[in-house]
């Protein structure tokens, strides 16, 4: 694929790169969850998908709501900051919309199991769920020996997600990618996954990315395809461009108490619109009041070797 | 100075982590209890946040446990992967502040279901990063509102272990962390026995009865035999929760 052809529009890459009964994980902790691509693929009806994140966050809990879930792979599903997320809890509770298989791990499993599927790893060992009944609920957390001394640890298995759907601040047409704040593991689940969307707040030239390469997280080399989305985040945040919408994660919890406002609300937000630019539109003024003061580093000097 | 009895828990809380270095905050309402800590007695208390976090020096109280102003002014942004290796399995990690949905009689922790895992009444959100937390700090400090239905004798889930069956249990699961130090609530504070492990009260809020204590919780407590009273608030403390840390009251009305 030359470069150019990597920057595509969100209804094509998802379109191309998303299938039915996909294991997708759309990353991003806090910060950068792009509830941009969620959207299309509510839109695009894709079903039966294994959807992976440490944090179910707002993003998947409409995606749950939306019936495109099967299965949901975690390891914290609350409404950060808020309380629980709801149309999560209906599935579990209730089997509605429909159920929802479960496979839960702790922060530090979700991780293991990042880096170990980013490494090609057979699994990775974690110095945690001692006393805890998790190794109960989820026979894939295991306890082996180790073959170094007489003490056990507990191992997690690889994760490989044929799909890693990334927010960033910005990349070039190539898919090289810059992101600060809360890195999360976005770079983790970027080379775990078959297929890699990336999208960003800006498209920046190729020099840009050269000029600052610590920055990088994630090189074009394993990116599919390359979205501009401005505000793709939203109600999320990206680190010096926008602030968490709490308001709306607020309002989540009332929108989400009963299925009825919460499909009223996919109708109107998700549905209801084509395309991100559309729901930006749609907020208007709202989401500019979000723009952060500013709090710029200090350059530094990566010097001229020549 | 008035004082709610959530604003005494909190400064309760807060003075807990006198002598503490390296704090790890856990979601809700260790978060402020961190916070005033740092900004009361601990101005140099090292901030860790599970998103990825060393040293943060919030200006306003983070809004949860990954608010971009955790990361403006830190010492040290990293991956998750960084952060839970090289700083809490490493063993930097002096104390782990938790919340808990329910806290069992020997300080056990679930934050993942009411009722059976397979079909559950309640589905919580589950760990986040405490069953790590819980183990891998030195000790736990834990802060919650008391009642019966967040304080029964054996919780239905063990998320984050305390000290399991009590006892020398935990000793036997040979744990960097020594585990659960003292529950902060709304209307007490308890500790855990030496060689029981079994949860007590150590001290009770001015005008707090033992029956209200007992009345709101899951099984016949015991109580210290130097039972003390819980200093109130400082000014200056209720100053910093009201016009810095929560002037809206979400967590201290």
């Amino acid at each position: 694929m030359t470069q150019n052809m990597k920057v595509t529009t969100m209804r094509d890459a998802i379109r191309d790169l998303v299938r039915d009964g996909d294991t997708v994980a759309i990353e991003g902790f806090t910060q950068l969850i792009c509830f941009a691509a969620a959207h299309e693929i509510i839109r695009q009806r894709k079903r039966d998908l294994t959807l992976c994140r440490l944090t179910p966050d707002l993003v998947y809990d409409q995606m749950i709501a939306a019936g495109v879930c099967k299965k949901l792979v975690f390891s914290y599903a609350g409404n950060p900051g808020v309380g629980s997320l709801q149309a999560f809890r209906r599935a579990v509770e209730k089997g509605e919309p429909r159920p929802l298989e479960l496979e839960e791990y702790s922060h530090f499993g979700m991780v293991g199991r990042y880096i170990a599927g980013a490494a090609r790893l057979p699994f990775y060992p974690v110095n945690s769920y001692v006393g805890s009944d998790l190794p109960k609920a989820n026979p894939r957390i295991r306890q082996i020996q180790s073959p170094y001394g007489d003490e056990k640890i507990y191992v997690v298995p690889p994760l490989n997600p044929d799909v890693a759907i990334l927010h960033a601040q910005r990349a070039d047409a190539n898919g090289n990618t810059q992101i600060w704040g809360l890195t999360g593991v976005q770079k983790e689940a970027a080379f775990a996954s078959e297929r890699v969307i990336i999208v960003v707040e800006e498209l920046v030239d190729e020099r840009v990315i050269r000029a600052d390469p610590n920055r990088t997280l994630i090189p074009g080399l394993i990116v599919d395809a390359v979205v501009v989305e401005p505000f793709g985040a939203h109600p999320s945040y990206a680190q010096g461009y926008y602030d968490r919408d709490n308001a709306f994660y607020v309002e989540w919890d009332t929108i989400s108490r009963e299925a009825t406002s919460l499909n009223a609300w996919l109708d109107e937000w998700v549905y209801g619109v084509q395309s991100r630019a559309e729901y930006v539109d749609k907020w208007g003024a709202k989401l500019n009041a979000l723009k952060p003061g500013d709090a710029l580093a200090a350059p530094i000097n990566y010097g001229e070797y020549k | 100075m008035p004082y709610s009895q959530n604003e005494l828990m909190i400064s309760a809380a807060a003075r807990e982590l006198r002598g503490a270095r390296v704090a790890f905050v856990g979601v809700g309402l260790p978060n402020i209890v961190c916070n005033l800590a740092q900004r009361s007695h601990a101005p140099h208390l090292e901030l860790v946040y599970e998103a990825g976090v060393f040293g943060a020096r919030p200006a306003r109280l983070p809004l949860s446990i990954g608010d971009p102003t955790i990361v403006t002014g830190a010492a040290s942004v990293m991956g998750m992967p960084d952060l839970f290796q090289y700083y809490l399995q490493r063993g930097l990690i002096d104390v782990g502040f938790l919340g808990a949905a329910q806290i069992d009689k020997f300080g056990n922790i679930n934050t993942t279901v009411i009722g059976n895992y397979a079909k559950p009444k309640v589905r919580l959100p589950g760990s986040g990063g405490a069953a790590e937390i819980a183990v891998l700090c030195g000790r736990i400090l834990v802060i919650t509102r008391l009642n019966k239905r967040a304080f029964p004798e054996r919780v239905d889930f063990i998320t984050s272990p305390g000290y399991l069956e009590g006892g020398d249990a935990r000793k036997n699961l040979k744990v960097r962390g020594r585990g659960p130090e003292a529950v902060i609530t709304d209307l007490c504070i308890l500790r855990f026995a030496d060689d029981t492990h079994e949860m007590l009260v150590t001290s009770l809020h001015p005008n707090v009865t033992r029956e209200q204590v007992q009345e709101n919780i899951g099984w016949q407590v015991r109580f210290a035999d130097n039972l003390e009273t819980t200093e109130p608030p400082s000014d200056e403390e209720l100053r910093l929760i009201r016009d810095e840390l929560d002037p809206k009251g979400l967590y201290s009305r």
